[in-house]
Order: structure tokens, then C-alpha cells, then sequence
């Protein structure tokens, strides 16, 4: 079967041009570009300090960048605060886990329907129809993504206590509840032991089955050209390579950035 | 089951009810009508630490500047009420009205500080306090707002009706004291405001809020808008605040500058903290102890004579230091308040189970 042709099959859903991040005299990111279409799973890989998480803080909202344009679908994303972003519909998780801590697991995927749902003040105090009817709604859609994840049972323990592979999962759900169209995952299985990785990359094949686009920084290559439709490689804050994991993993400058020039 | 339940529920609460109209009989009768006075008293701070909880409890935002809209809420009450402006409208018109003044300044006093977290907010929040307590002690020229520091006198009390919150009441053949009618009143508000604290607190607000105090760049990723619910508990917290001021002027019958220094607001954050953050039950309970703990201390002048003959520690003193050793044991034994939340209960049962 022959690799389907992607750039002309496929809708873009993220496109990056030309973003540049710099903080003092360091260039984090220099002129990135690239196109996540609808429906794949997306890899972003490069040794450590490429400056793929501040490509993912600056797509969400946490850094302004310097120049370069960011959308999704038809929506501007550079220049908008992070709640703008994810109610434009894209979703993060962050490497080093950050779930709320002193909240119940449900509490914390309920606080991902906040973007979806609308009651105020007046609507919470008096209890309104329509405020019950968005709460119960609410809960039902947490308690089935914390099924879905894996976490029913751990729907009232606080987020904190949780064993390290469910607050991955958790936090994963959190962004879930906040129905993106594109998620990304920042490491999701860093500090995960095997068969944890082996769920965890059938959640992600679940995702993208169920229509999902996902942006993946992963460190582990075999996961990620297993699991990545295309990938793009970053080192030193320029993007050096992308295409699929078949080119990408014999591009020369690949070669060299993981493993020094002296390999080639 | 569900019945009996629903039976159990009800019969704690009409013993509740009862207790708490009964209460200040039972205080006049054992205590005398001054611990009915410090009742009142109490019931006003339970106000004000649980609009203080909503800021600091929930949101996290440590704000040292809170006596500002009590401060506010009182002065709206005193121009409104008395004869320093010759205004004499009635309390249900004024006290709303200084609540949104106070929650407005809420929003004015937050804009600035919405960049800043934790020491560096509570510094700023203590100079906005300081300033408003400043203007009030200076405005009385070049026109005469406030009076300056003697304050403004005869401040009416709350009428409804023939009624007079100042004035004792003869019903049914019992004589119901000023004080006494105040109790109502401002438990009436008091449960109010539990009402509003409880809904506020499981809604998608209250959650927004807890997030926020939790990691506040994870909130923004989760999609609340950070800026908005910070000035949201901003402002709720100094309605609140605005409310607690109106009747405080009201039952004082006078308002000086001196009431609204930054041991009041300290005072306030202390009840939240060591009743317990964030948990509704633990901030009244902190309230109340902070406001009649240190009146029942004085008695201790009292027993130093009656057992030693004569009394060889200041009350006054003696006072402020089994107070501070109070509020060291706390910390050092009950970091989390001394009533532990039922987040917490949650998180023991699902332990054990």
C-alpha cells in the first residue's frame, strides 16, 4: 500500500508560517513553518532545548511570538490570550503534568467544560433551569471521558494523589472536555513504563479514529514513527526536516542533530 | 431510605432553625445583653470573612487591602443615613447601593493587580487599603466628605416600618432588645450570603476560581479567562465587604477612619486561615472564634484576682498573647484550619474504601 498522498488529500487544520520567537540575544524559534492536516497525527521531535515546547507555548497563547502568522482553519491564533486559543478549539497538555492539583479528578475535567459552557453569577446562585441542565450535561460528559480514560474509579480522589500514569491520562481528559479539534500533547508518555505506552498509543490511534488531529512532541522515536502520519524535527530553534517517518528518519541532517555530525 | 433521609435532613434543620432563634435568648439569659451585642458582632464578620473567602478561599488572590470596601460600604451608609449630609433614606435603598459601590471599587482596586501574584499582590492590596483609609482620614476639605478622623455621628439605625433596630420592641409580651432584633437581621444576611458562598462554590465560577488558585497558566489553557474571574471574585468578595460596612455604620450608630485600619484586614484574613481556606464552615467558625475568643479573654483579669488576690498580667496583654500563641499552634498543628474540608473527608473515604 502506498503512503496516501497528504498535502493533497488532506484539509490543513493548523498552518504555522514563518513564527519567530527570540528571549534576549537567544533565537528560540527561527521562521517555523509547517501544516497539520485534519485527521493525522502529527510528530514533532529534537533533542532537547530544539524548542518544541516553546513552539507548543507559542501556538497556545503563553508566548506572544515576534513575527510569523498561526492559524487554525480560518481563525487567527498569534496574538491571542490562551483561553482565546483553546476556545478556537486547540487544546494542550503540558510536559510537566499541570492538573489542578487540590481538585477531584471529575473537578478537574469539569473545569475543561468551562470554555463550552456559559452560566454566570446569577445562573449558579439561583440555580436556573438552564444552568442544571448545563451542569448535569457537564457531568455526564466528565464522568465519560474519565470512563473512557480509565479513571472511573478515581473520579472523587484529588487530582494530586493520583498515580503518575493516570495524570497523564487526566489531563488528557481535562483537555478532551474542552471538545478541541486539534490536541497537543506535550510528552505524553514521558515517565510512562512500557505497557503504560502500549495504552497510551491505543488511546491515541482511538483519537485520531474518532476524528481527532493530534500534535505530538515525543521523545520516544519508536512510538512516535509508529504512531505519526508525518513528523517535523526541530534543533536549535529551525525546524530541519519533515515528511514521513520513513524520510524524515534517513534525512542526514536528522541523522546528525541526535547523533553529531561525526556519525554521518 | 430516601424518605428517611430526606426526614433526617429536615429535623437537623429545624433544630438548626430553632437553635439559632433561640440563641440570643439563651445568651441575654446566661451572658447578658453585652455578648449579645458581640453576637451581632460576630454574625458581621462572618460576612466579611466569607466575602474575604471568596477572593482569597477560592481564587487564591491574597489581598491585605479588604478593610477598603467595608470601609466603603460603611461611608455609603453614613452620607446616605444621617445627619451629616441631611440624608435620611431607608436601609434596604442604601445598603444595595454601598454593596455595588464597594464591588465597583472591587473591580478598580483589581485591574491594576491583575499581572501579580502572591507577597508582590498582597503588598499592592495593602497600599490600596491604606489609601482609601488615608482619603477617608483627609476629606474633609476642601469639602467635607467624611469628616476626617472624628468621623460622622448619629448614623441611623436600621427602621423598618415602626420598627427601630435602636429601639427595644415589645412583642407577644416579651420586650425584645435592639441588639436582639439586629441578631435577626444580620442572620438573615449571614445565611444569605452562605446561600450565595455554597451556590458560587460548586458551579462552573466556583470552579473556574479553585483552578485559578491552582496553577493559573493551566486555567488559561483549560480556556477560563483569567482576567475576567479574577476581577469576578474581586468583585464579589468587596460587595460583600460593601454589605458588612453598611450594617456595621448602621448598628454603631458612628464610623471613624480608625475602625478600617490594616489590623481589621489582617484580623479577617486570619479567621479565613485559620478556620480553614476555601471551606464555608471552617470561615465562620474561624469567624466567630476570632471575635469572641479575645472578649472572653478578658475575663482573665477577673480570675487572676479571685485566685491570686490581685492581678499581676493586663488582661488587655494577656489577651493578644495567648492569641498569638493560639494562632502559632494553629499553624503549627493545623496548617490546613482548624475544620478540615470535605474535600478533604472525600479524598479519606475513597482511601479507605
Amino acid at each position: 500500500m502506498s503512503a496516501p498522498n497528504l498535502d493533497a488529500d488532506w484539509t490543513p487544520l493548523l498552518s504555522v508560517s514563518g513564527v519567530s520567537k527570540a528571549f534576549g540575544g537567544l533565537q528560540a524559534l527561527s521562521d517555523i513553518s509547517l501544516q497539520v492536516n485534519a485527521g493525522e497525527i502529527f510528530g514533532l521531535i529534537g533533542p532537547n532545548g530544539a524548542g518544541k515546547t516553546t513552539l507548543f507555548n507559542a501556538l497556545t497563547g503563553l508566548y506572544t511570538i515576534d513575527r510569523g502568522e498561526v492559524r487554525l482553519q480560518d481563525a487567527r491564533l498569534d496574538g491571542r490570550k490562551p483561553h482565546q486559543v483553546l476556545q478556537a478549539g486547540l487544546a494542550r497538555t503540558f510536559q510537566n503534568i499541570r492538573l489542578f492539583a487540590e481538585m477531584t479528578a471529575l473537578e478537574n475535567v469539569l473545569v475543561g467544560r468551562h470554555a463550552r459552557t456559559r452560566s454566570g453569577v446569577v445562573g449558579a446562585v439561583l440555580r436556573l433551569p438552564r444552568t442544571r441542565a448545563e451542569e448535569a450535561d457537564s457531568h455526564e460528559r466528565a464522568h465519560a471521558l474519565l470512563r473512557r480514560m480509565g479513571l472511573a474509579q478515581h473520579a472523587h480522589r484529588l487530582a494530586k494523589n493520583l498515580p503518575y500514569g493516570d495524570q497523564r491520562r487526566l489531563e488528557i481528559a481535562r483537555a478532551l472536555a474542552t471538545e478541541p479539534k486539534l490536541l497537543a500533547l506535550d510528552e505524553p508518555a514521558a515517565g510512562m513504563n512500557a505497557a503504560e505506552r502500549t495504552a497510551l498509543r491505543e488511546l491515541l490511534l482511538q483519537l485520531q479514529a474518532d476524528g481527532l488531529t493530534l500534535l505530538l512532541i515525543e521523545h520516544d522515536v519508536k512510538l512516535v514513527m509508529g504512531l505519526c502520519t508525518r513528523l517535523a524535527v526541530l534543533d536549535y530553534g529551525v525546524k530541519i526536516a519533515d515528511g514521513t517517518p520513513e524520510v524524515v528518519s534517513h534525512d542526514p541532517k536528522v541523522i546528525a542533530a541526535y547523533l553529531g555530525d561525526e556519525a554521518l | 431510605m430516601l424518605s428517611s433521609v430526606l426526614k433526617s435532613r429536615w429535623l437537623t434543620f429545624s433544630l438548626l432553625a430553632l437553635g439559632l432563634a433561640l440563641l440570643p435568648f439563651l445568651i441575654n439569659a446566661g451572658l447578658g445583653r453585652s455578648w449579645v451585642r458581640l453576637l451581632d458582632l460576630a454574625l458581621l464578620y462572618v460576612i466579611l470573612a466569607l466575602g474575604l473567602n471568596i477572593v482569597v478561599g477560592y481564587a487564591g488572590l491574597l489581598d491585605l487591602g479588604y478593610v477598603a470596601f467595608y470601609a466603603l460600604g460603611a461611608y455609603v451608609y453614613a452620607w446616605l443615613a444621617s445627619p451629616h449630609f441631611g440624608l435620611h433614606l431607608p436601609f434596604w435603598a442604601i445598603l444595595p447601593m454601598g454593596a455595588a459601590l464597594a464591588g465597583l471599587f472591587g473591580v478598580l482596586l483589581g485591574a491594576p493587580t491583575l499581572r501579580l501574584r502572591g507577597d508582590y499582590l498582597a503588598i499592592v492590596t495593602l497600599g490600596f487599603g491604606e489609601i482609601i483609609r488615608i482619603f477617608i482620614n483627609n476629606l474633609n476639605a476642601p469639602f467635607n466628605l467624611t469628616n476626617g478622623p472624628q468621623g460622622i455621628n448619629l448614623i441611623d439605625p436600621v427602621r423598618l416600618g415602626s420598627i427601630s433596630l435602636s429601639q427595644p420592641l415589645t412583642l407577644f409580651g416579651y420586650t425584645f432588645s435592639g441588639v436582639h432584633l439586629t441578631y435577626y437581621l444580620f442572620l438573615l444576611l449571614v445565611l444569605a450570603v452562605i446561600f450565595i458562598s455554597m451556590r458560587l462554590e460548586n458551579s462552573r465560577i466556583g470552579r473556574a476560581w479553585v483552578a485559578i488558585r491552582e496553577d493559573e497558566i493551566a486555567a488559561a489553557a483549560t480556556g477560563i479567562n483569567t482576567r475576567n474571574l479574577k476581577l469576578l471574585a474581586f468583585a464579589m468578595g468587596a460587595t460583600f465587604g460593601g454589605l458588612a460596612g453598611g450594617l456595621f455604620a448602621s448598628f454603631q450608630g458612628f464610623i471613624s477612619p480608625e475602625s478600617f485600619n490594616l489590623m481589621e484586614s489582617i484580623m479577617i484574613l486570619c479567621m479565613i486561615v485559620l478556620g480553614g481556606m476555601g471551606h464555608i464552615p471552617g470561615v465562620i467558625f474561624g469567624a466567630l472564634l476570632l471575635t469572641l475568643l479575645p472578649e472572653a479573654l478578658r475575663y482573665t483579669g477577673d480570675w487572676q484576682r479571685n485566685l491570686l488576690g490581685q492581678i499581676y498580667v493586663d488582661p488587655a496583654d494577656l489577651r493578644m498573647l495567648l492569641f498569638g500563641f493560639a494562632l502559632v499552634a494553629v499553624m503549627l498543628y493545623r496548617p490546613a484550619g482548624l475544620f478540615p474540608s470535605a474535600r478533604r473527608r472525600r479524598e479519606f473515604a475513597d482511601a479507605k474504601g
